[in-house]
């Protein structure tokens, strides 16, 4: 990748074309689908379920780094990245979402030995 | 590469202990309004998927913009953002994005605790912890 030129306040509109640049572009196409995804995850499941699990994300992007950039991470950032790991499976034994009263009735008198999966998915 | 260049401005000028803690907290605070309300809205119009199979991707959009919590949530995550652009500018890149991001994750399991009356159980509050520690970790 090609690097911009330093982008200053006396020419502001160099950002607008900085955002039709391949690469920039691409990046906001995916921050597009990523907050679609987090919105869409949201309306099904909690928020202490969902942020811990995203938080997976700094995760990839230590492994990508490492991978596909070549750069080398300290034993502290391995160690962050078994911490993480370990916390999303925690997070991801349990249910998505915390069951209101009504679902709970519902759940216990229409499938008493399904009620505890009815919200896992 | 915005960030690290605001960033590199910070070595001129060092605030004092106090004067950090309240741009971190600035960011903090923000950013966990933010993700509330936009949880909250997301839980008021209910599960997307099925809104999608109903009325398809247009309904399923129009149904989260015509959301007023929806668009208090995206102030305040906004707002964040720029709480943690002036941070940068007056802080290490180093003490920011560790701190803040690992300090969001717990103030947002007690927000959704108390606001959204999630069921925050013992394997949640360890998962908080973990990944809290590990961000903190990853980032520093």
């Amino acid at each position: 990748m090609k690097p911009l030129p330093p982008i200053t306040l006396s020419h502001p509109l160099d950002l607008i074309s900085a955002v039709f640049t391949p690469w920039i572009a691409a990046g906001i196409a995916l921050l597009i689908g990523f907050f679609a995804s987090y919105l869409t995850a949201l309306s099904w499941a909690d928020l202490t379920f969902v942020l811990p699990a995203t938080a997976f994300g700094n995760v990839i992007v230590a492994l990508l780094s490492r991978f596909w950039l070549h750069e080398s991470i300290s034993p502290t950032r391995w160690a962050g990245i078994a911490l993480i790991t370990i916390g999303v499976g925690f997070v991801a034994q349990g249910p998505s979402r915390t069951e209101t009263a009504i679902e709970k009735s519902l759940n216990s008198h229409a499938h008493p030995t399904e009620a505890s999966e009815v919200h896992t998915r | 590469m915005i960030l690290a260049q605001i960033a590199s401005q910070a070595e001129q000028t060092s605030p004092s202990a106090l004067m950090a803690t309240a741009m971190i907290a600035a960011v903090v605070l923000s950013s966990t309004t933010g993700e509330v309300l936009t949880a909250a809205a997301m839980k008021s119009i209910g599960d997307l998927d099925d809104i999608r199979a109903h009325s398809g991707l247009k309904g399923a959009i129009r149904a989260v913009v015509t959301c007023p919590l929806f668009f208090a949530g995206v102030t305040f995550l906004a707002l964040a953002f720029f709480a943690l652009l002036f941070a940068l500018n007056h802080l290490n890149l180093s003490l920011v994005a560790p701190a803040s991001a690992s300090l969001t994750l717990v103030t947002n399991a007690i927000a959704g605790k108390i606001f959204l009356k999630e069921n925050v159980d013992r394997r949640r509050w360890t998962a908080a912890a973990l990944v809290c520690i590990g961000v903190y970790l990853l980032a520093h």
